[in-house]
């Protein structure tokens, strides 16, 4: 069986009739923390946006593979069916919608079977335990009135909560202080495992040191114009990404 | 108050029609000898065949509203005010005639009076076909019945109260009322008594081309309290069907009462109903009320508050889709010294549906230190709908806290695009995002009609019906 989980080939993405992605290729096995780094308006949220199919982002050219299957023009609720997350840079706000039925709801579409009531709620609370959101969020409305931390912890809940089998964090650590930075990586060392990977997308490089990254993609200016180890996310922390927005 | 689960409505049953079966209706339109014949067929008293008489001068004289929708369609020489079912009043569901009884039953009614109710009336077209009450609010002294037997059996009372809340002369529809009313539900709570479990009402409009027009009145006496809970549906007919209620309701000192409704008329009604609560010292008036299907509505329950230190809330929503205009609001006058009201409304419309919320609130010089805090919201789904707020505020004390706050909102594909994201449909975001919007007012309701309402908002958005 094919280890493969997300190939992107060729890709090309305009956004309001701006050319967005020119051209990207990627693939990502199971098992494995890749990242994707680079400037403002490189074009990094646009992939994530383009491999779930926001309507908003108009494809040109190019496939995206999930586990062999073209899921390139998929309605975005059956590419999140297939296995596919992303954790939003901003988390929208539901109001009149509890955390927790939320998630019962959107466990139950991604799974197709019956939530099993206690087993979830035990979950759940596990879950916030080790993010260290507070208990009684679980009744509030999703979103509203929580501060961009509790957002992404939020973000984070959700990912373990649905379980995927690629898992996209856009700009997961953006605006966040060391200790939720700490809670955001638990996390996800949490989720991952040898069946699933994850696609880390930021402009810095804080949220890496404490996570065992496999592969780094610098995008620049709708390219991947170079992929390498850990240890190129160490490079552009001390250099930037000038040399490349040269190149 | 203990809260029961039932099964979830299938809509299309409000699409049910049964068969046009009658023991009588009175020819179309409205004259003397019409209003003269439906007082005699209702073996009225005296007083009462004089009082429609009346109301139908005061409805001749009067013209239609200059504001809101327009009702230049509907045209009462071709509605019939009077249709009596073919069946007496029942106090037991077996005795109610099959048809009728399998209406009410996939209405879920008997079901919940066995798991939920205090008391059941339900009218089918212009007459109550059943009616019960619990032994216990009996032996209370609470009196719940059809208006006809309070006609009958507590004359004193009726003639006290009477359309002396709503009087005739308040708009043409009212006046209409007074002349061809028929059914409903009188409720006397008794000093002191709390009927912890609720009473409700359902009426069911089967007949094409008629009209409804049940009278509810309710007393809740000194120290009392009730909730009351109606429902309203009626299948759907290409011709106009007519809903002219009215409601009166009296909150004695130191009395409460909570009003539910949810009206969920097909989309051929014109609704155009009157309600209004007169609230003493120290008293609450809690008003509950989702307004879904009709064509036309003018809705708009009133507050008075009447009494030192009387509170009022107003809980309301309407769904506006297409070919409907929902004119909808609350009233509310403050006429004594720290009084307080809570107003929160909330709309939506869809596919071309427009909702109004229109209001007025009146703050006397003498309500010295009261408090009046309104917010509406309206969500549009989407570019050919409407929202319109349309408030009047008249303030004639200095010594006032009145806050309004209007917000009008529209669906976001942002939004949209989140939810899908974890594994929802387009229709489940959109779903989602409404039931979410409404979700204030869904959980005042009893969870039967929490459910209720939220699957015809499901509906609504499915575009099942009409």
């Amino acid at each position: 069986m094919s280890n493969e989980l997300l190939e992107i080939d060729n890709l090309y993405v305009n956004a309001e009739d701006k050319k967005i992605l020119k051209g990207i290729n990627l693939k990502i096995n199971k098992g494995e923390i890749h990242v994707i780094m680079g400037p403002n308006g490189s074009g990094k949220t646009t992939t994530a946006n383009a491999i779930l199919n926001n309507p908003a982002y108009h494809k040109i050219e190019g496939n995206i593979l999930f586990e062999g299957e073209d899921i390139t023009n998929l309605k975005t609720d059956e590419i999140a069916r297939k296995g596919v997350f992303m954790s939003f840079q901003l988390p929208e706000e539901i109001p009149g919608v509890s955390v927790s039925n939320f998630l019962k709801y959107a466990k139950n579409k991604i799974t197709g079977k019956p939530i099993k009531l206690l087993e979830f709620k035990n979950e759940l609370k596990n879950y916030m335990e080790e993010l260290k959101i507070n208990p009684d969020y679980i009744e509030r409305s999703l979103n509203v009135g929580f501060s961009g931390g509790e957002k992404k912890k939020n973000e984070i809940l959700q990912m373990l909560v649905l379980n995927p089998k690629l898992a996209i964090l856009d700009e997961t650590d953006s605006g966040l202080d060391v200790d939720a930075i700490r809670t955001v990586s638990k996390g996800i060392e949490m989720f991952k495992n040898k069946n699933n990977a994850v696609l880390i997308i930021t402009h810095n490089t804080k949220i890496l040191h404490s996570l065992k990254v496999d592969y780094v993609h610098i995008l620049v200016n709708g390219k991947i114009v170079k992929t390498g180890s850990a240890e190129l996310a160490k490079e552009i922390e001390e250099n930037g990404y000038e040399q490349y927005k040269l190149s | 108050m203990k809260k029961t689960n039932i099964e979830e409505i299938n809509r299309n049953i409000y699409d049910i029609k049964n068969k046009d079966e009658y023991e009588y209706k009175i020819k179309k339109g409205l004259t003397p000898e019409i209003i003269s014949e439906i007082s005699k067929q209702k073996n009225d008293p005296d007083w009462m065949r004089e009082f429609r008489l009346k109301a139908l001068d005061v409805y001749n004289s009067l013209e239609l509203p200059t504001w809101g929708p327009d009702l230049s369609e509907l045209n009462m020489d071709e509605i019939a005010t009077y249709v009596r079912p073919k069946t007496n009043l029942n106090s037991s569901w077996d005795d109610v005639p099959e048809d009728i009884k399998n209406t009410f039953e996939q209405l879920g009614i008997p079901d919940a009076e066995k798991k939920s109710l205090a008391g059941v009336g339900a009218q089918y077209d212009s007459e109550v076909v059943y009616h019960s009450m619990k032994e216990e609010l009996i032996k209370q002294g609470v009196i719940y019945t059809d208006m006809e037997t309070a006609v009958r059996e507590y004359p004193a009372m009726v003639k006290a109260h009477f359309m002396k809340c709503v009087p005739v002369y308040d708009h043409k529809f009212v006046a209409l009322h007074g002349a061809v009313w028929s059914g409903g539900s009188f409720v006397y709570v008794p000093k002191g008594v709390k009927v912890d479990i609720p009473l409700q009402s359902y009426f069911r409009l089967n007949s094409p081309e008629s009209g409804q027009f049940e009278h509810t009145l309710i007393i809740v006496d000194e120290g009392a309290s009730l909730h009351f809970i109606e429902g309203c549906s009626a299948p759907k007919y290409n011709k106009v069907n007519l809903h002219a209620g009215c409601v009166e309701l009296y909150v004695k000192d130191n009395a409460s009462l909570r009003y539910s409704t949810i009206e969920n008329w097909s989309k051929n009604m014109l609704n155009l109903n009157t309600k209004k609560a007169i609230v003493g010292k120290n008293a609450k008036m809690e008003w509950v009320s989702g307004s879904f299907g009709s064509k036309k509505s003018m809705l708009y329950p009133m507050s008075i508050l009447n009494g030192e230190g009387s509170k009022t809330e107003f809980t309301g929503i309407s769904f506006a889709g297409k070919g409907q205009n929902l004119d909808n609001g609350f009233k509310v006058v403050h006429n004594a010294p720290n009084t307080s009201s809570v107003v929160n409304a909330k709309s939506i419309s869809k596919n071309g549906g427009t909702c109004t919320y229109r209001s007025l609130v009146k703050v006397s010089e003498n309500a010295k230190n009261s408090k009046c805090s309104v917010s509406c919201e309206s969500l549009m789904l989407d570019d050919i709908s409407r929202s319109d707020t349309i408030p009047t505020n008249i303030i004639e004390t200095d010594e006032v806290e009145f806050s309004h706050e209007a917000k009008i909102g529209k669906l976001s594909d942002k939004t949209i695009f989140y939810l899908m994201s974890r594994g929802l449909s387009e229709e489940d975001a959109k779903a989602m995002i409404v039931r979410g919007f409404a979700y204030p007012i869904s959980k005042e309701l009893p969870v039967e009609y929490a459910v209720e309402m939220n699957n015809l908002i499901n509906l609504e958005l499915q575009g099942a019906i009409g």
